[in-house]
């Protein structure tokens, strides 16, 4: 048979899956083998245990200055930043977005200036920022909402705009008012879509994150790793990378699960990543 | 019925950026009439009926419901159905019926709750049961075949008792033993309703056998240097009646080549 029509089995679908993580793993452990085997101070690739025990170290030993458990300090502050810059941002994107893309009005008007706006790099905006709102937690979250909400609105008023027309004309003979189109009609439609749209901007919002945690924090996962970056710390850096990537991951299967439950007729029609 | 007509079209025309499309529109509809539209495809059939709902608005002359010039965007009194798209695919089959009451109840939330949204559902029981889709209640469009989902699609346009109701082909894409008993059901409910019909659809002998009106378009009047400068405007108008039915004519008959002359059926019955 040929290749494009073989598929596989669920079990062996899942272990091939499962292969490259294992290879990855496997050449990092022989690597850092052999570069231990020369110099055993290496600092470069520590070895698979040392880096479990940084881990450990950083989950369950308090931090001897502050006593704090500085892994879910890092965590808990990251993802309140992280929360608050989404949260900002999903409100905003739906409330310009829905009018932008609803009223014609409203999308000659601001249509233009938001097409640009979404155009400046945000991190050139991160000295502005920190000028007006000072180096506080407002800067850094601020960072978050300008890099996401440009394009968050944008996809949500494309979303506006890719509804049939005739349930807009139909909405209309059943007699419904624009604000009643807006929360019966254009608004569930949309919800899925503004799911996509932050599992998708969830990634530049973990750049911002970090970035802005790099820049000017005392505490965050970001902040953690530029901090120990200094003594050369790959053995608390790889963890704490290989933790972030777990919580975006889990991140995005929760905001999946949710639209798969919330918005059963939407996966219904098929799509779905 | 008095002497005024339901619908009254004077001179009206459709053109879009230097293209006429329909025009020379002249149309008296008495109250209660099932007009089938006919006519090639891209003659503007479509573009007729969304003048009638205000999707569109005539590039000249006016169109006049009950004597008042219609309104320009869509309204109530006027339900359409489309061939796709009509319903509600993120409600389920029993609230794309329960919506237009919630609508018209609760003017911020549009939402009913507790008791007055069990009225709402006991309300639309009679219309379920009556379109054959009470099993489907709980369905969503998409998991409908396409005759269930017009089926729900006319009953949803029927809800706010149109004055007019405005069909697009919408049984075009189904089956021909279940387009017959749709267009059963919607016979039953233009008797039932009473209202005012206008349909078009592509199939000749469904337009024969529905209505009480044939109306064919064409575009008789032809430019060859400037195909854009004449539209499609109502070659034949058949008025129908049970006791006065005569053998469906051929579509050539009907809808003319350019160039040609027309022969066969006269018009008006
Ligand atoms: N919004 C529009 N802008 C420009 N041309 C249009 C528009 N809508 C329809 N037309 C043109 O008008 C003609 C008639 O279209 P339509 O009413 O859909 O025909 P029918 O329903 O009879 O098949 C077509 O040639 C189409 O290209
Ligand atoms: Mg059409």
């Amino acid at each position: 048979m040929r290749i494009i029509n073989r598929k596989p089995s669920r079990l062996t679908a899942f272990t091939l899956g499962l292969v490259p993580f294992a290879a990855a793993i496997i050449a990092y452990a022989a690597a850092s083998h052999y570069r231990r085997l020369e110099n055993p101070d290496d600092k470069l690739l520590p070895s698979l245990s040392d880096m479990a025990a940084a881990f450990a170290r950083m989950a369950f030993e308090p931090d001897r200055r502050s006593g704090d458990y500085l892994l879910w300090v890092d965590t808990f502050d990251s993802l309140q930043r992280l929360g608050a810059g989404m949260g900002v941002s999903v409100v905003f994107a739906l409330s310009v977005g829905v009018a932008i893309g609803f009223i014609p009005h409203i999308r000659s008007t601001l249509g233009p200036f938001a097409s640009s706006f979404s155009l400046i790099p945000p991190i050139t905006i991160l000295p502005i920022l920190f000028i007006i709102f000072g180096l506080g937690e407002t800067s850094r979250i601020m960072l978050i909402v300008v890099g996401t909400a440009p394009v968050m609105t944008r996809s949500v008023a494309q979303a506006v705009m890719e509804i049939p027309r005739e349930l807009i004309i139909k909405a209309e003979t059943l007699g419904a008012s624009v604000w009643q189109m807006m929360v019966r009609v254009v608004l569930p439609q949309i919800l899925p879509k503004l799911i996509t749209a932050m599992r998708l901007a969830l990634v530049p919002a973990w750049i911002f994150l970090i970035s802005a945690e790099a820049i000017a924090s005392t505490s965050g996962l970001g902040y953690r790793i530029f901090l120990v970056r200094r003594y050369l710390a790959m053995d608390v850096i790889l963890p704490y990378v290989f933790w972030i990537t777990l919580i975006a991951y889990l991140i995005d299967r929760l905001l999946l699960m949710l639209s798969r439950r919330a918005f059963r007729w939407h996966h219904l029609q098929g799509e779905s990543l | 019925m008095s002497g005024e007509p339901k619908v009254l079209i004077r001179n009206a025309a459709k053109i879009y950026g230097g293209t006429v499309v329909l025009e020379r529109l002249n149309l008296a509809v008495d109250t209660g009439s099932f007009c089938t539209i006919v006519g090639a495809s891209g003659c503007g059939k479509s573009t007729f009926l969304r003048m009638l709902l205000s999707q569109e608005l005539p590039s000249r002359g006016e169109i006049l419901v009950d004597g008042i010039p219609l309104p320009p965007e869509p309204s109530p009194d006027r339900g359409i159905v489309f061939q796709r798209y009509s319903v509600f695919p993120h409600l389920t089959v029993e609230k794309n019926l329960m919506l237009s009451t919630e609508l018209e109840r609760t003017p911020w939330t549009g939402r009913l709750f507790g008791r007055k949204r069990e009225a709402a559902r006991t309300g639309v029981a009679a219309i379920l049961e009556k379109i054959g889709l009470a099993r489907a209640r709980a369905l969503y469009p998409t998991q409908l075949s396409g005759g269930m989902q017009q089926r729900l699609a006319i009953a949803q346009a029927l809800l706010k008792r149109p004055k007019l109701l405005l069909l697009d082909e919408p049984f075009g894409a189904l089956d021909p033993g279940i387009r017959a008993d749709m267009q059963a059901l919607l016979t039953d409910l233009w008797r039932e309703f009473g209202m005012t019909v206008f349909m078009v659809t592509h199939d000749i002998h469904e337009a024969f056998k529905l209505g009480t009106r044939v109306l064919v378009f064409d575009k008789i009047r032809h430019d060859p240097d400037a195909p854009e400068a004449y539209g499609a405007t109502v070659t034949y108008d058949l008025h129908l009646n049970g006791k006065n039915r005569r053998p469906i004519p051929d579509p050539r008959d009907l809808i003319t080549a350019p160039g040609t002359t027309k022969t066969g059926v006269s018009p008006h019955a």
